[in-house]
């Protein structure tokens, strides 16, 4: 578990990471004040302050970006589920699927 | 890196710190790798244009770079683990849209539909339905038909001998056209078959009930039956009872293909017919000493 003074990115300040968490953008496992981050969550706050600070995405904007990404990514791991599920069958199946997707 | 960073970021040598910041960031909204997942173009633009702003968004390098006191190379240094090393696996579940970060995703939905509505290549088109109601001795002896479609068009239907109830004739090519160079689909149609009035079908064989005088019955002779391949005469015994079923061997379903010619069974039925005033008077004279016509009931 990683608290907040744990957390070690740069410019980053504790109220806007409270408006965050109450928006619901990062999830955490604490109560208020004590907050407790799992890394995922971590890799969740550089992302926003990344998209916030870095590229200058304003706050308004920034429910819809999250939204998309996260879609995004349920999509890339849907596709690598069924990656996974392909790679255990049989290599002829696997050919007449390929093939498939080539028409 | 060995590429001039102002180029990277297109900026002039002489531009403001603004400027800098502006053109990294229009940079690095196109082609974050958290926002281009899987895309290795756009991570090594991400990461060309990260050490150039590394290099050129501080003052300091900057000038020590303008001044070549260190070269662009100096800059570059490996990316931080990203969002998408986590969200591309496992814990991303934790931020997935569809449930609110509490396991997985509605797996089956999703690709049930990308197989399903995936544009095909070559294609069969698809058949057509129609259903046809022929008469009995046509489905027997087999004939052509011609119908006419929805659309005002016309299909000759050949109907092979021996077809029944319920048979599916299938005309090649006379469906929709087929997509993409694909075969066109076929007519199907559905074959009902009329009832007659005196013949009945079991498989390939044919039955009727055929009426026999009582003098027919009594002293045998000709009877001529109307088979579905023409009149045949038919030796009735004498003494022959009501019920008796005589088979005319081949005169049923005509042979066709493979299947030999079914039989015509012929259920033979008494008639008495109109009341004969001579039969009465004889009758009441005739008797039959110990024959119990009701003898197995009891």
């Amino acid at each position: 578990m990683i608290t907040f003074e744990s957390l070690h990115i740069a410019g980053l300040d504790e109220a806007e990471l409270r408006t965050w968490i109450e928006a619901s953008w990062v999830h955490t496992r604490g109560t208020k004040g004590a907050w407790q981050f799992d890394e995922v969550d971590v890799a969740r706050i550089k992302l926003i302050h990344t998209l916030r600070h870095d590229l200058d995405i304003g706050e308004p904007a920034m429910p819809v970006v999250l939204s998309l990404l996260d879609q995004l990514y349920e999509l890339r791991r849907n596709a690598a589920r069924l990656n996974d599920a392909l790679a255990t069958l049989p290599p002829a199946a696997r050919k007449a699927i390929l093939e498939r997707l080539e028409e | 890196m060995a590429d001039d960073p102002y180029k990277i970021l297109g900026v002039k040598r002489d531009a403001s710190a603004e400027e800098i910041r502006a053109a990294y960031r229009k940079l690095a909204k196109k082609h974050h790798p958290d926002l281009n997942p899987g895309n290795k173009h756009a991570e090594e633009k991400f990461k060309a244009a990260s050490a150039a702003y590394e290099l050129l968004g501080d003052a300091e390098k900057r000038g020590k770079y303008d001044r070549g006191e260190i070269d662009a190379s100096g800059a570059e240094r490996p990316p931080a683990q990203g969002w998408r090393q986590y969200a591309e696996s496992g814990p991303g579940d934790r931020y997935a849209y569809s449930t609110g970060g509490m396991g997985g995703a509605d797996f089956e939905d999703l690709f049930g539909n990308i197989f399903n509505q995936r544009p095909r290549g070559p294609a069969k088109g698809h058949d057509h339905h129609y259903s046809l109601e022929v008469g009995f001795l046509e489905a027997v002896s087999g004939a052509t038909r011609r119908i006419t479609l929805p659309d005002g068009g016309t299909l000759n239907v050949k109907i092979p001998p021996g077809t029944e109830a319920g048979d599916i004739l299938r005309l090649r090519g006379k469906g929709d056209p087929g997509f993409n160079g694909g075969p066109a689909g076929d007519a199907l149609i559905e074959v009902h078959v009329a009832p007659h009035k005196f013949y009945r079908r079991v498989g390939r064989n044919i039955h009727m009930d055929v009426p026999v005088s009582l003098k027919e019955a009594v002293l045998g002779g000709k009877v001529t039956i109307p088979t579905p391949a023409g009149e045949v005469a038919m030796t009735v015994r004498p003494g022959t009872e009501s019920g008796t079923e005589m088979r005319l061997r081949g005169r049923g379903v005509p042979a066709h293909g493979k299947h030999a010619a079914g039989d015509l069974h012929v259920k033979l039925n008494v008639v008495v017919g109109p009341a004969d005033e001579k039969l009465k008077e004889f009758l009441q004279s005739w008797e039959q000493p110990g024959f119990n016509p009701r003898e197995g009931l009891k």
